[in-house]
Formats: structure tokens, C-alpha cells, sequence
């Protein structure tokens, strides 16, 4: 059976949307099938790749940073380049320049690139399917 | 006759909009086509029994494959499922997304 | 003497899992710490909050997994004994989507729709989240 090639849209901003969550477990599953991945983040989703997020302590819950481990978006998009890779496929992970340039979140995740809106056609018509997962 | 993958991830609680969606897939089956509506998020709220959970009943009456998605109901601790829904894990998605089916987020 | 205020939470689910915590009740509950006195009352899909057992074990991607995924009944359970918070829960709200009183969190206080404007009086301010 070939290698199947799903292309993921993401539009809403890290720490801000269930859509996300959603997204990286979709996105898990696909790459544990060891699919080749396509990701376009547009608006806010340009910045889940940013590299400089840094975990926090929860004085409310009462724990440290190491206790509280909070989730970063860029560790997860990191995790998922690392996993599609084991599984013999690969994530082409691409930041709307424009986006990423007006939120001033330039700096990457190393595997992850700036692209623009050309990338996102590239990623459909050379894909099996495609999944737009629009902020609202 | 195509197939179809509907996420639905608002309720109807909050949104009026979420009738327009369950239409869309009533509509999507009348005129022939296979279609599997996926509940996620808030989306899941009216699978728990409800005088809301009636729609997708209908819809499932209708012919559409009705499904939750299993981690956003146990986040939300919703255990018994109103009739004619089931409960699903993500992979199923990725399965219809793998199959070329048209899939649609709401 | 804080001014007492009362807040309306019902957004719900938006970001949880991402935060590890609901970021208006974690806002709320921080407040407090500082000196804030605040009461809150679980509007719309919000009163999922104080359904008990509710909670999944955390993301995974890859080899990355999150270890301390959200469980809201807990942290509204914490709200209400740990940090003296009063919470009210909609109770035509909690019908409407089939979610019976017995199914809540213990603590929290079932307040009718109708009662909600004659309460406003008790707080100097009022906010709707």
C-alpha cells in the first residue's frame, strides 16, 4: 500500500483553542501510520512552532516548573516531526510568513520553515486528502 | 455516490449554527452519498441524553453514521450515550482522511 | 475591604487541555491568593465543570506526553473548599443538557436563571466571562 500524504490547514493560536488539542492527536495518529504530513499554519497557528515559549510554574496548582510541566505547543510540534520520522514518513511543517513576521514569532522549531500561501496550494494538489481546521 | 466526514466540534447550546451542519449532512445523505457526522469538543455536549440529543437521533434515523469522540466525552465525563450515537476514537478520522473521503471541520 | 464580585463563567472546554486548567477560574482562584473576593457562577456549557468524574490521562505525541492533564470537578471542588469561593451552578442549564444534581461535585450551590439578577445586588462588581 503506498505511503498516504494528508495535508492539516491550523489557524487558531497556541493556549487559546480546543481546535489544537484536536489537531495534535489527529496529527499523532498520522504519523504513527508513518504518513507523510503536510501542515500549513496560517494566522494565529503560526506561532505553535515558535521556539522560544518556555514552560511555567502554577502557583495556583501549587507546583513548580518541573512539577506543573507544562505543555508547550513548539515541544509538541517537535515530538510529532520526531515520531512521523521513526515511522519512516515525514512532516513538511510550513509557518505563513506574513503571519509569523506580523506576531513577530520568527524563530522555529528546528524541521518546521516559513512558507507562504503557494506552499498550502503545493500541499493540496500533491496530497490524498486534506483538512482545513478553521479558527471561529 | 461520495463519502463524507463531518467534524462538528460546536454544540447547540451555544450555537444556532450547529442545526445548519446536521441539515448539511441530512442533505448529504438524501441525495445519496455515505455520510459519518464525528462529534469532538463541546460538539460531544449533546450526545449525553438530552431533549437536545433528539437531532441527532433523527439524524442517525436518517442514515448517517453518528459518532463521539471517546476522549472528548470522558474529558467531559460523559458516560451514557443518547440513542443512536456512538463513541469513537480519532483514528477514525484519519481513516476517512486516508480513504480520500471528503472530510469537513464546523 | 475587596470589592465582592461576581463572575459568570461560561465558556468551557476552550483551552484546558492546553493550559492544564481553566484560564478565567485559574484567574479567579489567583485573585484570591492576592486579595480579590470573588463568587462564581457556572453558566452554559460551563456547568459541565461540576459534573464528578470527568477528566482524560493527558496528550500524546510521539514520545512526548503531558502529565498533568486538567480534571475540572477537581479544581472547581478546589475552589469551593480550598479557596472558600462560592460556586453556583444554573440549574435550568444543567437540564437542558441532561446532567442530573446528583452527578455534581459536592459543594456547589444550584441557582434558577430567574434568581441570577436578584443576586447581582449582593456585588459591587459584575462580570460576565
Amino acid at each position: 500500500m503506498s505511503r498516504k500524504t494528508l495535508t492539516i490547514a491550523l489557524m487558531d493560536p497556541p493556549y487559546e483553542s480546543e481546535n489544537l488539542t484536536t489537531a495534535f492527536r489527529i496529527l499523532e495518529v498520522a504519523a504513527r501510520r508513518g504518513y507523510h504530513i503536510n501542515v500549513f499554519a496560517y494566522e494565529g497557528a503560526a506561532g505553535l512552532a515558535f521556539v522560544r515559549q518556555t514552560q511555567h510554574p502554577n502557583p495556583v496548582h501549587g507546583k513548580d516548573v518541573a512539577e506543573e510541566n507544562h505543555p508547550t505547543t513548539k515541544d509538541q510540534v517537535a515530538a510529532l516531526l520526531a515520531a512521523a520520522e521513526q515511522s519512516g514518513g515525514k512532516v513538511d511543517w510550513v509557518n505563513c510568513g506574513m503571519c509569523v513576521d506580523e506576531r513577530g514569532v520568527n524563530e522555529f522549531v528546528p524541521g518546521t520553515r516559513r512558507g507562504s500561501p503557494a506552499d498550502f496550494h503545493a500541499f493540496a494538489e500533491a496530497s490524498d486528502n486534506v483538512l482545513v481546521i478553521p479558527t471561529k | 455516490m461520495a463519502q463524507y466526514l463531518l467534524i462538528e466540534s460546536r454544540d447547540p447550546f451555544e450555537s444556532n449554527d450547529v442545526g445548519y451542519y446536521y441539515d448539511l449532512a441530512k442533505g448529504l445523505v438524501e441525495g445519496g452519498n455515505q455520510v459519518t457526522l464525528f462529534l469532538v469538543q463541546n460538539g460531544v455536549l449533546p450526545a449525553r441524553p438530552s431533549a437536545r440529543s433528539a437531532a441527532l437521533n433523527a439524524l442517525a434515523r436518517n442514515g448517517v453514521t453518528v459518532l463521539a469522540d471517546d476522549f472528548s466525552l470522558q474529558e467531559r465525563g460523559i458516560a451514557k450515550l443518547a440513542e443512536g450515537v456512538a463513541a469513537a476514537p480519532i483514528e477514525v478520522v484519519v481513516e476517512h482522511l486516508a480513504a480520500g473521503h471528503k472530510t469537513l471541520w464546523h | 475591604m475587596p470589592k465582592k464580585t461576581l463572575n459568570i463563567v461560561e465558556s468551557a472546554y476552550r483551552a484546558v487541555m492546553e493550559e492544564q486548567d481553566d484560564t478565567i477560574l485559574w484567574l479567579l482562584a489567583a485573585m484570591q491568593v492576592a486579595g480579590a473576593e470573588h463568587t462564581v457562577v457556572l453558566r452554559g456549557n460551563a456547568v459541565n465543570y461540576a459534573v464528578a468524574g470527568q477528566g482524560v490521562p493527558g496528550l500524546t505525541v510521539g514520545e512526548w506526553k503531558q502529565t498533568q492533564a486538567p480534571k475540572m470537578d477537581r479544581d472547581v471542588l478546589d475552589l469551593v473548599e480550598k479557596r472558600k469561593i462560592p460556586v453556583y451552578v444554573v440549574a435550568e442549564d444543567l437540564a437542558d443538557r441532561g446532567i442530573e444534581r446528583g452527578e455534581l461535585v459536592p459543594g456547589v450551590q444550584l441557582l434558577g436563571r430567574t434568581a441570577l439578577p436578584g443576586l447581582f445586588a449582593e456585588y459591587e462588581l459584575v462580570a460576565h466571562w
